[in-house]
């Protein structure tokens, strides 16, 4: 195309200048993969009818350092953590915008695919990218890319996912391994060369709420287990429903992978952060069904039980292990260091 | 996984608590050196499933706790000068000197950075050549080798813009230190693992021959350190006094001569300053005349004078086992994991920190 961008270009500061670069990278490389019946009406809000009663309305910003990783990258990560967030408080995702802020001098061709890799995200998970926003900012101000998406959800009528919902009696299921995305993304920054298959677990993971709403609408909390891991929701939830969480150590499960490198590392796979992990409060009774219907989903095959709401009182979660001991689960403090030795 | 998943086998891990139980009745006091004993006993909750009898006293073994808070502040203050990068293991971070921590000057604007191995300091070295690398290089036998290998090739390659903060200390004459004090009364002795895959078993052989005191040898599993419990309570309860070694898939008698001769070829043994114990003789280590170039206190001609000790701290005492953390006045109160006041309640093995995640009462 004449006049277009050439792919092998960089971002510059007159591409967020509002002037003809601009418009020239909204419909090159932001149209092209997002457009949709709303935004291309291009006005300066998304006006979108609605006909319910009950929405939910998110948002989160990422600036994950390396911006693409095995498994993924920062605009799938932009696409799932809000779908995630829309879905485990019990809502059918339906519109996100997305806001970029762009180092001058990044690459045209990788803003293109963290673009596609948006839409690819977004189509799978059958929401719409209703309006946007872009910045460049000089070299230095932002580190590559910084991506912000925002999402409303429509609340499924009959649900009440709360985090404060958790009782006695509940048991906690996971949808399969932790900490990988944590530890790829921790592997990969810091050039650990550690070999084996380290993959981010970054996955939308609405269609798998469905399924599991659709065979128990009484699921008392749901909460994706992201910053802080299993262990900083865990502590969340029972703070809010004010109950006793007991973990199995054997039933946690892992990867090979997560494993050897946590051993190394000396880090705990229970606080490290997972993009594509929910943790799934349910009655007992109901346990079964919602376990079976997950595990028939492909992001839920190792699916599991990890413990339970005991009738202990107080807030804490604790560790059952090995050994027959107890350990306190406490919520995390700072960030996840290496040790020495 | 190899290696890990049988040694956390629940079955065999029960029978061994079983007879653990069943040993003696006398009362046995036994020290883990190690700061990763420390955290994986209270990792798998080894202490709520020990008989009464058995005291566990967590011992100084953990590198970030033992090192003075004037090493930190040196390390900021190199880190203040121009065109210099600070290499560290994470660990180091968050420890408080007086003049606050390397977390603490990054936010305010100094380059540091966290390596895995003294190792990569080389490749930063070469990717920088206008910036001169300090790599605080802290901890015991098991990283002082590193750091070794990293000099002799940083002098093979003529690197010249590489340098080391070296606060390497040996275990042993640390151990002898706290046998000589009359105030503990000490058992036996788990040995650490790490360190002994690296000197040996031998350089232990003088707890049993003078001062009659056992010591085993254990890896960091909860099979490993149960095992290793019942070997020492046995040993202990029959007065028989010799040391053990049940990590053998690790650590051999002579231990691992490769690393000693790196240890040998760039270091001499000096007397050195373990926070809250004092001097200890010939207990550190400090490059020889062959690789002083490297040492960047001689080459930034730092005037280095040792202090430490924050008002009310008690890391000392804890980190000779004469008190628990839950005795310091400061635990869970002024000092925790978010404002430390000593470095116990920051490192990833201190004894602080190890109570203060895990030591709350859940029966």
């Amino acid at each position: 195309m004449q006049g277009g961008l050439q792919m092998d270009d960089t971002i510059t500061l007159s591409h967020g200048s509002g002037g003809v670069q601009t418009n020239r990278l909204i419909n090159e490389v932001f149209f092209k993969y997002f457009g949709n019946d709303i935004l291309n009406q291009m006005n300066d809000a998304a006006q979108v009818d609605i006909d319910f009663k009950k929405l939910a309305f998110t948002t989160d910003s990422f600036v994950v350092n390396p911006i693409f990783f095995n498994g993924g990258n920062i605009g799938k990560l932009a696409v799932c953590g809000t779908v995630n967030d829309l879905a485990v408080s019990g809502a059918k995702p339906l519109y996100l915008t997305s806001a970029f802020i762009i180092e001058e001098g990044f690459p045209i061709k990788k803003l293109e695919e963290i673009v596609k890799s948006m839409a690819d995200e977004a189509n799978k998970s059958g929401v719409k990218i209703v309006a946007g926003d872009t910045k460049v900012v000089e070299k230095g101000s932002v580190d590559g890319i910084f991506i912000n998406t925002s999402g409303i959800g429509r609340i499924y009528e009959n649900v009440n996912i709360n985090c404060s919902n958790a009782k006695a009696g509940d048991v906690v299921i996971i949808n399969g391994t932790l900490g990988d995305h944590g530890m790829t993304i921790m592997c990969e920054r810091n050039k650990l060369g550690l070999e084996g298959n380290l993959k981010s677990d970054c996955a939308c993971l609405n269609s798998l709420v469905d399924s599991m709403l659709e065979a128990y609408a009484g699921i008392h909390v749901i909460r994706d287990a992201t910053r802080g891991g299993v262990a900083a929701v865990l502590n969340e939830i029972s703070e809010f429903s004010n109950v006793t969480i007991a973990l199995e150590e054997n039933s946690l499960p892992l990867t090979e992978e997560v494993k050897g490198a946590s051993e190394m590392l000396g880090l705990d796979p229970l606080y490290i952060a997972n993009e594509g992990k929910l943790c799934v409060f349910v009655p007992e009774a109901h346990a079964q069904k919602v376990l079976d219907v997950m595990r028939k989903h492909p992001l839920g095959s190792n699916a599991t039980i990890i413990g339970k709401v005991t009738q202990e009182s107080g807030q804490k979660v604790y560790l059952n292990t090995v050994v027959g001991g107890k350990r306190l689960v406490d919520m995390p403090s700072g960030i996840q260091l290496p040790r020495i030795c | 996984m190899k290696f890990v998943d049988e040694f956390r086998n629940n079955e065999y891990s029960r029978k061994l608590v079983e007879k653990l139980n069943n040993i003696t009745s006398e009362k046995i006091n036994i020290m883990e050196v190690c700061g990763t004993h420390t955290m994986a006993i209270f990792k798998y909750g080894i202490r709520d499933v020990l008989p009464p009898n058995i005291n566990l006293i967590s011992g100084p073994g953990c590198p970030v706790c033992v090192t003075p808070q004037s090493y930190i502040d040196t390390a900021i203050t190199l880190s203040e000068k121009n065109d210099v990068i600070i290499a560290t293991f994470g660990d180091m971070m968050k420890v408080p000197g007086k003049k606050g921590s390397l977390s603490k000057a990054k936010a305010e604007g100094i380059d540091v950075r966290i390596v895995y191995s003294p190792m990569d300091c080389l490749e930063m070295a070469l990717e920088n050549p206008s910036k001169k690398i300090v790599f605080l290089s802290v901890g015991f036998e098991t990283t002082a080798p590193m750091t070794a290998i990293t000099a002799i090739e940083a002098k093979k390659n003529n690197i010249k813009n590489l340098f080391f903060h070296t606060a390497h200390k040996i275990v042993p004459p640390a151990m002898e230190a706290l046998v000589q004090d009359k105030d503990l009364n000490i058992d036996g002795f788990l040995l650490p693992g790490h360190v002994c895959a690296i000197n040996g078993t031998k350089p232990y052989e003088f707890l049993s021959r003078d001062y009659n005191i056992p010591g085993v040898v254990t890896g960091f599993e909860p099979i490993d350190i149960l095992q290793g419990l019942n070997t020492l309570v046995s040993l202990i309860s029959k007065k028989e006094y010799r040391i053990e070694n049940e990590y053998k898939r690790i650590v051999k008698t002579e231990g691992n001569p490769t690393a000693l001769e790196y240890l040998n070829k760039t270091f001499d043994i000096v007397n050195s300053s373990w926070r809250g114990m004092g001097i200890i003789p010939k207990s550190g280590l400090e490059f020889n005349s062959e690789y002083e170039y490297f040492d960047a206190l001689k080459y930034f001609n730092i005037d280095y004078e040792e202090y430490d000790g924050s008002p009310g701290c008690k890391c000392g005492e804890i980190l000779k086992g004469k008190i628990k953390p839950t005795d310091c006045p400061l635990f869970k109160k002024l000092c925790t994991p978010e404002n430390p006041v000593g470095s116990c309640m920051v490192s990833s093995e201190g004894t602080c920190a190890a109570y203060y995640r895990y030591h709350k009462v859940v029966k």
